[in-house]
């Protein structure tokens, strides 16, 4: 039947021959013959899920749009300048994103320096060592961590965190590795060391699954080759496991380091918030997501906020930058392996 | 070499002395490593609920802040602005993010699908201040006020490539015999989506829905230049809005002890509600996602 429909039009100048017999009832029920049983209906159901998808495409377009044009004032006063000078004066309209952007680097290095050991031990006994009822708690609480918000880590920071700092690591520290010149200064307790600290819990998690993703994508034959040529348990993970997964780790781990980059709450409640550029880990700090958060709704004047969205511009582009790159290592591990749903 | 083989299947303590203990020392690492993962992971739950339930009362759950210096005063007005705001951020959010993955699953294995998958990607690794600047020039700016909408689209952009993605892969879990029954029997295409394929993997993707949620339910850094926060009660859309994370962060950085109390007892409510959802996601995950399509 629609066939005959859909033929019709088809044919040229023959038209009013090949009209279908049913007779025009309404211009909208003969095109909806014509298109077929439910054409239109897939047609805009078609472009109804474009949308959607789209939608995403938009927004990462008006995130880059918005950051450029908001932040262009900034940009045009202070120019390359902006991100190697190290005066940060609102009183005086004077910018420089340099402690900033030292901040943000040391505290997140400082941070994966503590949370990669951790989080690949983790991943070692939990895919290879523990007994198997042990594997998906274990699992499961390592992810839990991921979903405590930032903002309670923070709490946890101050009031737990920074005070065991004070008292009793950075004196101890400062006893015996004053000399690494790492460790000076009055013990605040707030500053870059607990930054680090806070941020290498949270960054835990995300380092972990992803670890443990590539070492399952490791195909057991892999593991039999090698014990069956007499390594010892340790070798076996060693030459098998993490050799092969190498490259999707090193994808989890700057995976981590693109969330500690652009990890704002906690960080900003124990950095301490000093624009400065200290050698010492027990001195306060700052960083770009935390310097947008303590100052973005209080800014007066149109430099003052161009340039904080700078700073928000820089902070985005260096995230996507790792992000992209940790993605692609992580698919260069796991691509073609079947969707898995849980563990 | 046949000698040599011959030798260690004989003897299995030709193991050297090093080997062996090479291998208790990364046995006993990678434990110790288990360990120091799990200890902050209960010192903060533990020290949470210590804290939490001593300053919970009431009061808390039914009043607003009171001054600074008079004691008592609640939260209130913060856990229904909190819910206010994510139920804006979830009717945006929720209806796009499963459009975008149906999109991706079935008409997405193309040029134009890797490219909004790739993209999605990308959206999820930016950092969440960065949502809150664009939401303020998008809302905000425009509004002229900081207002719960403005925070609920902060909330809904990040939510949306997360349902995006795991709605995809829960619709590619559907078999494609289930898809061809439906066509087979006449019905269209999009009916087929909706009724028979999204409908099979229901569960799944209210799995991905209830996930991205709980992740913006605590996100803060957002809120902060967008909803604001307030001291009062507000219902208005157009107008700034008390939210919990925010309340939690501005006592926390308080010099007052009742204000730390009380930040404390919002933590624990907020906590409490995430896990609450992302454990009942893991229960419903694990009865079986695609009971309908095996």
């Amino acid at each position: 039947m629609s066939n005959g429909a859909l033929g019709a039009p088809r044919l040229p100048g023959s038209q009013p021959l090949a009209k279908p017999r049913i007779a025009v009832i309404s211009a909208r029920r003969e095109s909806l013959l014509r298109a077929g049983d439910s054409r239109i209906a897939d047609q805009i159901f078609y472009i109804a899920m474009l949308a959607c998808g789209a939608t995403i495409l938009a927004l990462v377009v008006l995130i880059v749009f918005e950051l450029i044009t908001k932040s262009s004032l900034s940009w045009h006063a202070f120019g390359f300048k902006f991100f190697i000078a190290s005066e940060w004066d609102p009183v005086n309209d004077k910018y420089g994103a340099l402690p900033f952007v030292y901040g943000t680097l040391i505290s997140s290095l400082l941070s994966l320096l503590i949370a990669v050991p951790l989080a690949i031990g983790t991943a070692v006994f939990v895919t290879e060592l523990s007994p198997r009822w042990l594997r998906n708690p274990l699992a499961f609480t390592t992810e839990l961590l991921a979903a405590i918000p930032s903002v309670i880590y923070g709490l946890w920071a101050i009031f737990v965190l920074v005070p065991l700092l004070r008292q009793y690591v950075q004196p101890w520290l400062a006893k015996y590795f004053g000399w690494t010149t790492l460790f000076e200064g009055p013990p605040y307790g707030i500053g870059m060391l607990a930054a680090g600290i806070i941020l290498a819990i949270m960054i835990l998690p995300i380092i972990s699954s992803i670890t443990r993703e590539v070492m399952t994508a490791v195909p057991q034959q892999q593991r039999e080759a090698v014990l069956a040529l007499g390594a010892t348990r340790w070798e076996m993970i060693r030459t098998g496991v993490l050799r092969n997964a190498r490259a999707g780790i090193l994808g989890g781990i700057i995976l981590g380091l693109g969330r500690a980059l652009g990890e704002t709450m906690a960080v900003t409640m124990v950095i301490g918030n000093r624009p400065e550029i200290a050698k010492s880990l027990f001195a306060p700090g700052y960083t770009m997501a935390s310097v947008i958060a303590n100052e973005f709704s209080e800014a007066t004047g149109d430099t003052y906020l161009s340039a904080l969205v700078e700073v928000g511009l820089a902070l985005f582009l260096v995230t996507i930058i790792v992000n992209i790159f940790a993605q692609l290592l992580v698919w260069s591990v796991t691509r073609g392996m079947p969707a898995r749903s849980n563990g | 070499m046949a000698d040599k083989e011959h030798k260690s299947l004989g003897m299995p303590h030709a193991i050297s002395l090093y080997r062996r203990a090479a291998n208790s020392l990364v046995v006993g690492a990678a434990g110790l490593a288990v360990f120091l993962v799990l200890l902050p992971l209960g010192a903060i739950f533990a020290y949470l609920v210590y804290k939490g339930i001593g300053s919970l009362n009431w009061a808390f759950l039914t009043e607003t802040p009171k001054p600074v210096g008079e004691l008592g005063g609640g939260m209130a007005n913060a856990i229904a602005g909190s819910v206010y705001i994510l139920l804006i951020a979830s009717a945006i959010g929720v209806p796009v993010g499963i459009g975008a993955g149906i999109f991706l699953s079935e008409y997405g294995r193309n040029r134009l699908g890797n490219f909004i998958r790739f993209t999605a990607d990308v959206l999820n690794g930016v950092p969440s201040i960065i949502i809150g600047i664009v939401a303020y020039g998008l809302v905000v700016l425009s509004q002229h006020h900081f207002s719960a909408l403005a925070g609920g689209v902060a909330l809904a952009i990040m939510m949306v490539p997360t349902i995006a993605r795991t709605t995809e892969e829960m619709l590619l879990l559907v078999p494609i015999q289930v898809r061809e029954a439906a066509y087979g029997l006449g019905v269209s295409r999009w009916r087929t989506t909706l009724s028979i394929t999204l409908r099979t993997a229901t569960s799944g993707v209210i799995t991905g829905v209830m996930l991205a949620f709980a992740r913006v339910a605590g996100e803060t850094a957002p809120l902060l230049f967008t909803a604001f926060g307030n001291q009062y009660w507000n219902w208005n859309w157009g107008q700034p809005t008390a939210a919990l994370p925010l309340q939690i962060f501005s006592y926390a950085i308080s010099p007052f002890d009742e204000w730390h109390r009380q930040a404390w007892a919002g933590a624990l409510i907020l906590i409490v509600l995430i896990v609450i959802s992302v454990t009942a996601v893991r229960i419903a995950a694990g009865r079986g996602m695609l009971r309908g399509a095996n």
